[in-house]
C-alpha cells in the first residue's frame, strides 16, 4: 500500500528504474576507467618526453581545444603528441555523463515515459550545447 | 622545479585531497583549488580547469557503489539537472569573462561557507511534509530500503525552490570548477525535504552531468591544461575511490573538524590574496 503511494503508476516502473540506474552506474565506472587508463598512458609519454623541464603553470598560455574543429585534436594523436592523448582520455571523461543521459532518454523511451525523455533530452542539449558552442 | 617532481607532488596533493574530500563528504575540489593555486602557484584558471576534470572522474567513479545502496532517485536527478547544466553553462561564461582576483574572492567565500555547512550538516529525522501535488505528477515521489527489508516512501517539497537553488549550485560548479555538491545536497536535504542519503546519492550523479556542461567551454578556452591535468584527475580519482572503501571504517567527526578548519584558513588566505592581486 505503501509502495502504490509512492508510485503513482504501480507496476514494473520501479523495478525498471532499478535496471535502469544498475546499468548506468555500470557505464559509468567502465567509461571513468577506460578514460583514466588514456590519460594514465597520455601522461607517461608526456612525462618521458619532458621530465627534465621546468614545470610552468605560473603564467596563463591558453591551450585552447575547440571541439568544433576536432582535426588538431587527431593530427595530434596521429603524430604521436603526449598532449593529444590525454586530452582524448579528458574526452572519453566528459562523454561518460553525457551517456549516462543518452541512455536516461532510451531508457525512459523504452518505459514510455514521455515527460522523462523531454526532460532527459532537454539536458543533453544544454550539454551538447555547452560542448560545441564553446567559450 | 622540474616537471616530473611537479608532476609527482602535484599528484600527491591531488591523492590526499580526493581522499579527505571522500573521508569528509565535502568533495576533492574545495581543498584542491586552494593547493594548487596557493601552494604550487599555479594560475586559479589551469587549476579550476584540472579540478573540474577530477569532479567528473570521481563523481562518475562513485556512481557503482551508489546505485547498489538503492538511495538515488534517477527522476530527481535528471529532472534538476535542466537547471544544473543551463547554471553550470552560465558560470563557464562568467568565468571566462570574470577577473581571475574576483573568482579567487567568490571562492574564499564560497571555501568559508562550506566550512561552516560542514559543521552544522546533520542528517534530520525524516518528516512527513505537506503534500505537493507536483511531486506524484513530476513522477519524482519514491522509496528507499529502510534497513529491515522494507520500504520507506518519500515525496517531494518546494520543486521550484529547490530548481532555483539547483541553478545556483549549477552556477558556481561552472564558475569555479568545484562539484558544489554540499549546495546540491542543502537543495535536496533542507529545501526539497528529501531524506538525506537520497539527497546525497542524487548529488553524486548530478554532479558529473554539471561539470560535463561547463567542460566544453573550459577546453575551448585553454583551461584544461594536459599535462597538469592527468596527475590531478588521477591523484583524486585514487584517492575518493581509497576514500569511500576507508569511509566504511574510519570515524570521522574529528577529521571533519579538522578539514572544516582548514578549509576555512584556505578561504580567508585565498580571499586576501584575490583582494590584494597575489592570484
Amino acid at each position: 500500500m505503501e509502495r502504490n503511494q509512492a508510485n503513482p503508476e504501480p507496476g514494473a516502473n520501479n523495478f525498471n528504474d532499478a535496471r535502469m540506474e544498475a546499468i548506468m552506474g555500470r557505464l559509468l565506472q567502465v567509461g571513468v576507467l577506460l578514460a583514466a587508463s588514456v590519460v594514465l598512458a597520455g601522461g607517461a609519454m608526456f612525462l618521458r618526453a619532458q621530465a627534465g623541464d621546468p614545470a610552468s603553470y605560473r603564467t596563463f598560455v591558453a591551450h585552447r581545444l575547440e571541439l568544433r574543429h576536432p582535426a588538431s585534436l587527431l593530427g595530434g594523436l596521429l603524430r604521436g603528441d603526449a598532449s593529444s592523448v590525454i586530452e582524448l582520455g579528458i574526452l572519453l571523461l566528459i562523454a561518460t555523463p553525457i551517456c549516462r543521459v543518452i541512455f536516461a532518454v532510451v531508457g525512459f523511451a523504452i518505459e514510455r515515459d514521455r515527460l522523462y525523455v523531454a526532460i532527459s533530452l532537454t539536458v543533453l542539449a544544454v550539454l551538447l550545447f555547452g560542448m560545441l558552442r564553446g567559450g | 622545479m622540474p616537471l616530473l617532481t611537479f608532476t609527482s607532488l602535484v599528484f600527491l596533493g591531488s591523492f590526499l585531497a580526493g581522499l579527505l574530500g571522500a573521508l569528509t563528504g565535502l568533495g576533492g575540489g574545495v581543498v584542491l583549488i586552494p593547493l594548487l593555486t596557493l601552494l604550487f602557484h599555479v594560475d586559479l584558471r589551469y587549476a579550476i580547469g584540472a579540478s573540474l576534470v577530477s569532479v567528473i572522474a570521481t563523481s562518475s567513479g562513485a556512481a557503482d557503489a551508489y546505485v547498489r545502496e538503492g538511495f538515488s532517485n534517477m527522476r530527481i536527478g535528471m529532472f534538476l539537472e535542466v537547471a544544473t547544466t543551463v547554471g553550470a553553462v552560465f558560470g563557464a561564461y562568467l568565468a571566462t569573462r570574470a577577473p581571475t582576483r574576483a573568482l579567487a574572492v567568490v571562492f574564499g567565500v564560497v571555501l568559508i561557507y562550506s566550512a561552516w555547512l560542514s559543521r552544522t550538516q546533520n542528517p534530520h529525522p525524516v518528516e512527513q511534509a505537506a503534500v505537493n501535488p507536483w511531486s506524484d505528477k513530476l513522477r519524482m515521489s519514491g522509496s528507499f530500503p529502510d534497513g529491515n527489508g522494507g520500504r520507506q516512501s518519500y515525496r517531494v517539497d518546494r520543486i521550484s525552490w529547490g530548481f532555483a537553488a539547483m541553478f545556483g549550485a549549477g552556477t558556481l560548479s561552472g564558475l569555479l570548477g568545484i562539484g558544489s555538491g554540499a549546495v546540491k545536497v542543502l537543495a535536496m536535504d533542507k529545501i526539497m525535504r528529501i531524506p538525506f542519503k537520497v539527497s546525497t546519492t542524487t548529488s553524486n550523479f548530478m554532479i558529473g552531468v554539471t561539470a560535463a556542461a561547463s567542460a566544453g567551454i573550459y577546453l575551448a578556452r585553454g583551461y584544461i591544461d594536459p599535462g597538469l591535468s592527468f596527475p590531478v584527475m588521477l591523484g583524486v580519482l585514487a584517492g575518493s575511490l581509497l576514500g569511500a572503501k576507508l569511509l566504511v571504517q574510519t570515524h570521522v567527526t574529528l577529521l571533519r573538524t579538522i578539514f572544516a578548519l582548514v578549509i576555512l584558513a584556505l578561504g580567508v588566505e585565498m580571499i586576501v590574496n584575490g583582494w590584494l592581486g597575489k592570484v
